[in-house]
């Protein structure tokens, strides 16, 4: 009986593993940090690690479960950065809990993002071919320029936007009010911006990602944009509506990287759109493709180890950059090559009867 | 609505569920001077065809005869540029492939096209898309839509499952079954998406005559057990003229002959396009 059940839940082992990890990762750090033994530079880097693993795992929605590239993922980051940046410095005499407000600025960074998504996928998603790595490629270059030519200020009256598309205005030209404050000004980004992200909260939203992720893949939605990955004029002969399987499974990607935006916006007190230009799109393919296609458990870690790894390679200077390419390299072998694959196994022959074990 | 969505569909007593032969009065498939022109070249002429409601039909003829294009308009991966095709009653004029499956028109493909990294349940479960329906929501939130519907799917893709004896394969990838399975798993998945019309492509293809044997039988319980109609393009002439009620003759996108197995294999012209004109002049 038991075991029809766990059949029926549709979720194997390596899922609940996946649960399992995450949150004795978080409970280790968590006592680690109490007992003061991690270093500032690491206390650092928690919430970020936190965003980019939200963001492997949007990414690996889109390019390992539905077969599609994007390569403007840190574009939609962008976006429900700023966008939660701005709501939650103009909530700040409104909603004087942080942890509501931040709350309040994930869910618009994500509303924001997951619209950006739809409104992307609508023209897009249409088409056979790479056409949504080309546009959304351009997506994330166009919403870096945009970001870059806004000035947004929020005062007793409201919020004031103005775009300084010619390079003639500056925060003074949005006339604020006394006691109102500019929260982005163009090209310098967001700045002053009150860091509101925790470790904890960064924790929460792991969870709920990897909870909304695997669940999808294992229902009615997930199955059939699988379907479309593996073969689209079959799925099309049963029955399966393309395009909106892709656009719900895209959506629910730029969602989670509109969230992930938002709590990594809120971490900093000051951030710029350039820090989400084309290379931080790249690096969380890198995590995806690393951490295998479709392998959510493999890009949390390839995420958490590939984040890490230059930060904490930092005490061998010149030598970090190549240590990190090798370290690439390696893990590129180790999971794709299956020659290097299988001497691997050999080596641990544990591992190998475990392996067959959950494939049974 | 039909017969087996009130309850068990296989084991059923063989035979006893054919609807009365009525084929004259509603054909499940007409076709009406159908044609498609790839710029300028007249691929299929003139097809007009009908299919009763629990009729087998072949469609034979040489290599390039227009037999797979027949298969695309009718499922309307190609749009007919002449003529006009209705499936049960209704014009499919417009219509897209996918509403052409939820109309109730279902197919495999000469080149097997499986769902080849999902386990055999899950292909058909993609085939039970449009028949065990719940929210994406109550899928990801897991509410009581979603166990209920994925237990009722599990259920109904077993039972499809055992019309071929697959049930022990359930938990393998597709992609890894042997060549005669994959093809009876095509044939699975569509019928789970309840269809009125099963259109086979070479559903015998690279199967041993005992294989075939087994493949003719099954075609003839499905026919029986679901009281569908089965549109078959074959090779194998001892198939086609086994278990074939109606066959039809493409040559060159043009239909040479209709008619039984006997009148078909008598007729000249089918032999004049199969053996050439020497064959017939002996």
């Amino acid at each position: 009986m038991s075991k029809k059940l766990k059949k029926l839940s549709g979720a194997p082992k390596r899922d609940y593993f996946s649960y399992l990890l995450v949150t004795a990762a978080f409970i280790l750090i968590t006592a680690l940090n109490g007992g003061g033994l991690l270093s500032k530079q690491m206390q650092g880097l928690l919430v970020p690690v936190c965003c980019y693993i939200i963001m492997a795992l949007s990414l690996n929605l889109t390019v390992g479960i539905m077969g599609e590239l994007s390569l403007g993922h840190a574009g939609f980051m962008s976006l429900g950065a700023f966008s939660g940046v701005v709501v939650s410095q103009s909530l700040i005499t409104a909603v004087p809990n942080d942890a509501l407000r931040l709350v309040i600025s994930i869910a618009v960074g994500a509303v924001v993002a997951a619209f950006a998504g739809f409104l992307i996928g609508l023209p897009v998603l249409r088409l056979r071919g790479d056409y949504l790595a080309i546009v959304t490629l351009a997506f994330g270059e166009i919403i870096m320029d945009v970001i870059n030519c806004l000035i947004v200020g929020h005062d007793a009256n409201g919020l004031h936007v103005i775009f300084n598309f010619r390079g003639d205005k500056t925060v003074a030209d949005l006339d604020l009010a006394e006691g109102g404050v500019a929260i982005i000004k163009g090209a310098q980004g967001a700045v002053g911006t009150k860091t509101i992200s925790t470790f904890t909260a960064g924790f929460i939203i792991i969870l709920i990602t990897l909870f909304i992720v695997l669940n999808f893949i294992r229902s009615r939605t997930g199955r059939a944009v699988i379907a479309i990955r593996d073969n689209r004029i079959a799925a099309e002969s049963v029955g399966v509506d393309v395009m909106k399987y892709k656009m719900i499974a895209f959506v629910i990607s730029t969602t989670l990287a509109g969230m992930a935006g938002a709590l990594y916006g809120l971490n900093f007190s000051m951030i710029s759109a350039d820090k989400f230009n084309f290379n931080t799109s790249i690096l969380v393919l890198v995590f995806v493709v690393l951490g295998g296609l479709g392998n959510m458990l493999g890009s949390i870690i390839a995420a958490t180890v590939l984040y890490i790894l230059p930060e904490a390679l930092r005490g061998l200077q010149d030598y970090r950059m190549l240590i990190y390419a090798i370290v690439l390299i390696l893990v590129m072998l180790a999971t794709n090559n299956p020659k290097v694959r299988n001497l691997f196994l050999r080596i641990i022959p544990k591992r190998k009867s475990a392996e067959g074990g959950t494939a049974k | 609505m039909r017969e087996f969505e009130k309850g068990k569909m296989v084991p059923m007593p063989s035979t006893a569920l054919i609807p009365e032969r009525d084929l004259g009065k509603m054909p499940v498939l007409e076709c009406i001077h159908v044609g498609i022109e790839f710029g300028g070249l007249k691929a299929v002429e003139d097809f007009n065809f009908t299919i009763g409601k629990t009729e087998i039909a072949g469609l034979i003829g040489p290599n390039g005869a227009g037999k797979t294009t027949v298969f695309n308009m009718l499922t309307r991966v190609y749009n007919p540029t002449h003529g006009t095709i209705m499936i049960d009653g209704q014009d499919t004029t417009g219509k897209s492939t996918v509403q052409l499956s939820k109309m109730g028109v279902a197919r495999t493909f000469q080149n097997i096209r499986l769902f080849t990294d999902m386990t055999v349940e899950d292909n058909v479960r993609v085939g039970l898309h449009n028949q065990m329906k719940y929210s994406t929501a109550s899928g990801i939130l897991r509410l009581p839509s979603f166990w209920k519907k994925e237990k009722q799917s599990h259920e109904k893709a077993m039972e499809l499952l055992s019309i071929f004896d697959m049930q022990d394969m359930a938990g393998t990838k597709a992609g890894s079954l042997p060549y005669g399975a994959q093809r009876r798993l095509e044939i699975v998945r569509a019928l789970a998406t309840e269809p009125k019309l099963l259109l086979l492509d070479e559903p015998a293809a690279g199967m041993n005559p005992n294989e075939t044997g087994e493949l003719m039988e099954n075609i003839v319980k499905i026919r029986d057990t679901f009281g569908i109609a089965v549109l078959l393009i074959e090779h194998d002439m001892k198939l086609v003229m086994g278990i074939c009620e109606g066959i039809c003759v493409l040559n060159f996108g043009k239909i040479i002959a209709k008619g039984t197995a006997e009148e078909i294999q008598r007729n000249p012209e089918v032999n004049k396009a199969y053996l050439g004109n020497n064959g017939m002049e002996e």
